[in-house]
């Protein structure tokens, strides 16, 4: 089992490159953490909409490498939006979930991933062409490596410790972070 | 199957007016034609939907991305896609153009629709939401431009009903 703040310093070279979407909490504070770029947009509410905003711009934007980087809790919302992923498949949109089994953020509450419900086989079955479940750095390393050398989407679930950060709320604003991401899309 | 594919057609031919590039839509009686048009239009980018909130997040994104879409749907899906709307669209201050099929209204004969027509209107106003009707052929190309205008300066949602006077031929 990983640390999903070590799991994201271990791809960040991979996201500086890309347009980078991202769910709420954790996700979102970790990778602030890190370092914000004007390239990676934070959904802050709307949970499972995190894919639906990626595949827009994947569709709009074919030239552009798009990661989401999605969340368990996220994903079991909108489990639809997997089929969707698949019916277009489109080949520039890598889906990655950090999968930590619970909904940390709100009490760490288990999620239905925690009694055995499998998401990288629910992608599959959706009709993802490549998924799979990664458990360690290096793995996952290998697997979101692949999946952009590939040229075609994946979903990649990396199972974490159910462990974040302090603090949820960061200094960037929601807009400030949405309009600049906007005006990095469209004059790339 | 009496929708009106006149009436379908003057409003597909405005969404193209406007620039639409991207449609998202999950199936619905009233809106069969405008999907098909989508289908057989090379120009633009139709997605199929499982439920109508993705579409939210799929506009989102495209218009981030500087393409302008616009959602079909049916008034239970708009029901169905609250939370996305208001968490997302109007949250990040999205312009979102939706054609929304007024199910449940006068002249209405399935009963699963009525109550959903009844609650349509309290709810685009609760949230807000600018709204027109569409129920004549004559207004429905202008009635989309303004409407696509003001989504776009304000930043936020809009809907155009479509009416059962536009979208449903009645047998004589």
């Amino acid at each position: 089992m990983m640390r999903r703040l070590d799991a994201l310093n271990a791809i960040y070279h991979h996201l500086q490159g890309s347009v980078v979407v991202t769910i709420m909490g954790a996700v979102a504070a970790e990778l602030q953490s890190i370092a914000h770029q004007p390239n990676f947009f934070y959904l802050q509410h709307a949970m499972g909409l995190a894919s639906s905003m990626g595949l827009g711009i994947a569709l709009s934007r074919p030239a552009e490498r798009v990661i989401v980087l999605d969340g368990d809790g996220s994903v079991l919302m909108n489990l639809g939006g997997l089929t969707t992923l698949a019916r277009y498949k489109p080949k520039n949109l890598n889906h990655i979930v950090y999968d930590n089994e619970s909904l940390l953020s709100v009490g760490g509450f288990p999620t239905a991933t925690s009694t055995g419900s499998d998401l990288a086989a629910i992608a599959h079955a959706a009709g993802v062409p490549h998924t799979c479940t990664v458990r360690e750095i290096e793995g996952l390393v290998v697997a979101v490596t692949d999946a952009i050398a590939r040229h075609e989407l994946a979903t990649i679930v990396a199972k974490v410790e159910a462990v974040g950060p302090a603090a949820f709320v960061t200094d960037l604003g929601l807009l400030e972070n949405r309009f600049e991401f906007q005006r990095w899309l469209r004059q790339h | 199957m009496p929708v009106s594919t006149s009436s379908s057609r003057v409003i597909y031919d405005a969404l193209k007016a406007n620039g639409i590039r991207l449609l998202s839509a999950l199936p619905e009686t009233w809106l069969v034609h405008l999907i098909r048009m989508a289908e057989d239009d090379p120009e633009m980018v139709l997605v199929r939907l499982a439920k109508e909130e993705e579409g939210v997040g799929i506009s989102a994104g495209a218009h981030l991305a500087g393409v302008k879409s616009a959602m079909l749907m049916q008034n239970h899906g708009f029901l169905a896609s609250i939370n996305g709307i208001v968490s997302c669209a109007q949250l990040y201050r999205i312009p979102l153009l939706m054609l929304i099929s007024y199910r449940g209204e006068f002249g209405e004969r399935d009963p699963w629709q009525t109550e959903g027509g009844g609650a349509t209107e309290d709810l685009l106003r609760a949230l807000r939401i600018p709204f027109a009707y569409l129920d004549a052929p004559d207004h429905v190309a202008l009635r989309i431009r303004k409407a696509q205008t003001l989504a776009h300066s304000a930043n936020k949602p809009v809907a155009l009903l479509l009416c059962r006077d536009l979208m449903w031929e009645e047998p004589a």
